[in-house]
């Protein structure tokens, strides 16, 4: 489904400032597969997802998705397979246009833009379905501008944009960090029946590790560009926090230092 | 009141011809939120492409298509030259601008072309029947392919570009056609405006980014623009306003023709810092009303826990 093979990127190299974001990263992702991504601030997660959907090139490797390399594709060009929901809830939606207008832009998804109409009764019909699941009440608001929803409701609204076309793989990077507690539970839960109802291929990033631990099928940690840690299913049944720290620090020499990892 | 009624009469056409020139510096600055002042040079090679056209012996509806096509190159390339060459927008605009203030010489052959006593669109109908018709059209057309597939990825390009290319739509493309299709316009407004003075001049362009940004902004502001449909509107009506309260201001002495730039200069940013301010001095009555409410309460109820949240 999706290859990664010995991905590295650099930022400002050659300068003081020189970073490494990516070294030698592979990834393999069978059809179906939920990984859960942690790791520690500047760890080149987020890096990781704008290589996968084509926002950055790879300084080295490649990148294989159905087989297909897809190294010499724009962003624009590889959305036909992936949908992606961003951290920030004003991100992956347009404030100034209505919902049922968002929807229809994500509809016609990696396909051709042409001079038919956006929404038409068929399409709102359909819409109002898929609206209807997220159980927030926006199949009633078709009409009104996104820019009105609340951060949570711009978040479902979003998540239901990247799926609701079955793309290939779904990158979710940190998508209800932004979120208070409620809200991020309420898109959790979406979440999770989501990709369990389409069978979607999943790259999660989050920094809670409960959640990470609970989610998914395999759980991998990175840490300075690197994936340290790849638990699969048999073993991510009795993982648990502590264990998980434990590893980290086996590994790395180092405690996990940052606030933003949440515990529980 | 004879006095107002040609005033009146004077300025519903003026605006109606200019009309289309709004439309298309709305499409750049409020949809595609791109500034571009390719607009100064596009409507004189509008005019120019149209007279020497119709001098040459072409039916006037063909030199507007003329005009339109030649606009709808120009856009193109300061498109081109913003998506592809990477030039910062307002420079593209002010390149390519000056660029066709050359060409528009060649098109020319001098200065200016008389295209007096020649045939023009308006010879068997009135100027204002005619642009109420062919403004209307255009306002409906333009309405509708905004709600189309392509139309919402242009509108989203200027919206949230992140997101409509992470949902596949290239927005170069997109970013191309709007100017494109913006500078088609403004050209188009050029071809009539020459057909009723009668004259193409390499200088009629100068000062129309001014004029179509007054129509848009005046346009919203009286008339507000909540759908697409009610901001065309209000930009076509923006467009009328903005000719009366032009024509108004002249009438007072103290003012020459000459001064009508400054004029137009004075409207657009009187209306730019209107709301800005109107909704400061509003937002601050706000909180004080707000942070006022939240005092009394904390002293009726010292212990109640905090409410609120999103929503
Ligand atoms: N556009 C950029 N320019 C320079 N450095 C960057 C850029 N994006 C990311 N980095 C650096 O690359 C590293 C990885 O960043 P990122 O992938 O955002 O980490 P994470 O998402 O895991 O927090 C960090 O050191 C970060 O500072
Ligand atoms: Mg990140």
């Amino acid at each position: 489904m999706l290859h990664i093979e010995n991905v590295s990127k650099l930022f400002n190299p050659g300068t003081v400032d020189e970073k490494i974001a990516l070294i030698g990263i592979q990834l393999h992702l069978k059809p179906g597969d939920f990984v859960t991504v942690i790791g520690s601030n500047g760890a080149g997660k987020s890096t990781l997802m704008n290589i996968i959907s084509g926002v950055i090139k790879p300084d080295t490797g490649l990148v294989n998705i159905e087989g297909q390399s897809v190294g010499h594709l724009a962003e624009y060009q590889r959305s036909r397979w992936i949908g992606r929901v961003f951290q920030d809830p004003m991100a992956g939606t347009a404030p100034h246009m209505s919902i049922e207008e968002n929807l229809a832009m994500a509809y016609r998804r990696g396909k051709n833009r042409g001079f038919s109409f956006g929404v038409t009764t068929a399409r709102r019909n359909l819409f109002k379905q898929e609206l209807s699941r997220l159980g927030i009440g926006l199949e009633n608001r078709l009409r009104a501008k996104v820019g009105m929803l609340s951060g949570g409701e711009r978040q479902a609204l979003s998540l239901l944009m990247a799926t609701f076309t079955r793309p290939q793989i779904l990158l979710l990077d940190e998508h209800t960090a932004a979120l208070d507690p409620a809200r991020a539970d309420l898109i959790t839960s979406l979440t999770k029946e989501i990709v369990r109802d389409m069978n979607l291929t999943t790259l999660m990033v989050t920094h809670n590790m409960e959640q990470a631990i609970r989610l998914g099928n395999r759980l991998i940690m990175m840490d300075k560009g690197k994936i340290i840690l790849d638990i699969d299913e048999e073993r991510k049944k009795d993982l648990t926090i502590e264990r998980l720290m434990s590893e980290f620090e086996q590994i790395s020499g180092t405690k996990m230092a940052d606030d933003r990892v949440v515990l529980g | 009141m004879e006095l107002f009624l040609k005033i009146g009469e004077g300025s519903i056409q003026l605006g109606l011809l200019y009309a289309l020139l709004a439309l298309g510096v709305y499409i750049t600055f409020r949809i595609l939120d791109f500034p571009d002042l390719t607009v100064d040079g596009s409507f004189t090679t509008g005019s120019a492409i149209a007279a020497v056209m119709i001098v040459h012996g072409f039916s006037p509806w063909l030199a507007c298509l003329g005009a339109f096509a030649g606009g709808l190159v120009a856009g193109a390339c300061t498109g081109l030259l913003h998506t592809k060459g990477k030039i910062n927008g307002l420079l593209s605009g002010i390149l390519m601008m000056i660029a066709l203030y050359s060409i528009n010489l060649r098109i020319l052959g001098s200065p200016n072309v008389s295209i007096f006593g020649s045939d023009m669109v308006f010879d068997h109908i009135s100027p204002i029947t005619l642009m109420l018709i062919i403004v209307i059209a255009f306002k409906l057309l333009l309405d509708a392919f905004l709600r189309t597939d392509m139309g919402l990825a242009l509108r989203a390009t200027g919206d949230n570009k992140q997101m409509i290319r992470s949902l596949g739509a290239n927005t170069d493309t997109t970013t191309i056609i709007g100017v494109s299709l913006s500078n088609g316009l403004v050209a188009l407004s050029g071809a009539f405006v020459a057909q009723t003075s009668t004259f193409a001049d390499a200088t009629s362009g100068i000062g129309m980014i001014v004029i179509g940004l007054a129509s848009v902004i005046i346009g919203e502001a009286i008339f507000g623009a909540k759908t697409v449909f009610r901001a065309t509107l209000a930009v076509i009506l923006g467009s009328i306003v903005y000719r009366i309260v032009v024509t108004a201001a002249l009438r007072i002495e103290w003012f020459e023709a000459s001064d009508l730039k400054l004029i137009t200069a004075v409207i657009v940013i009187i209306a730019l810092v209107f709301p800005a301010v109107r909704s400061k001095v509003k937002q601050k009555g706000l909180a004080k009303k707000r942070s006022a409410e939240l005092l009394s309460n904390i002293q009726t109820a010292p212990y109640s826990k905090p409410t609120g949240g999103e929503q």
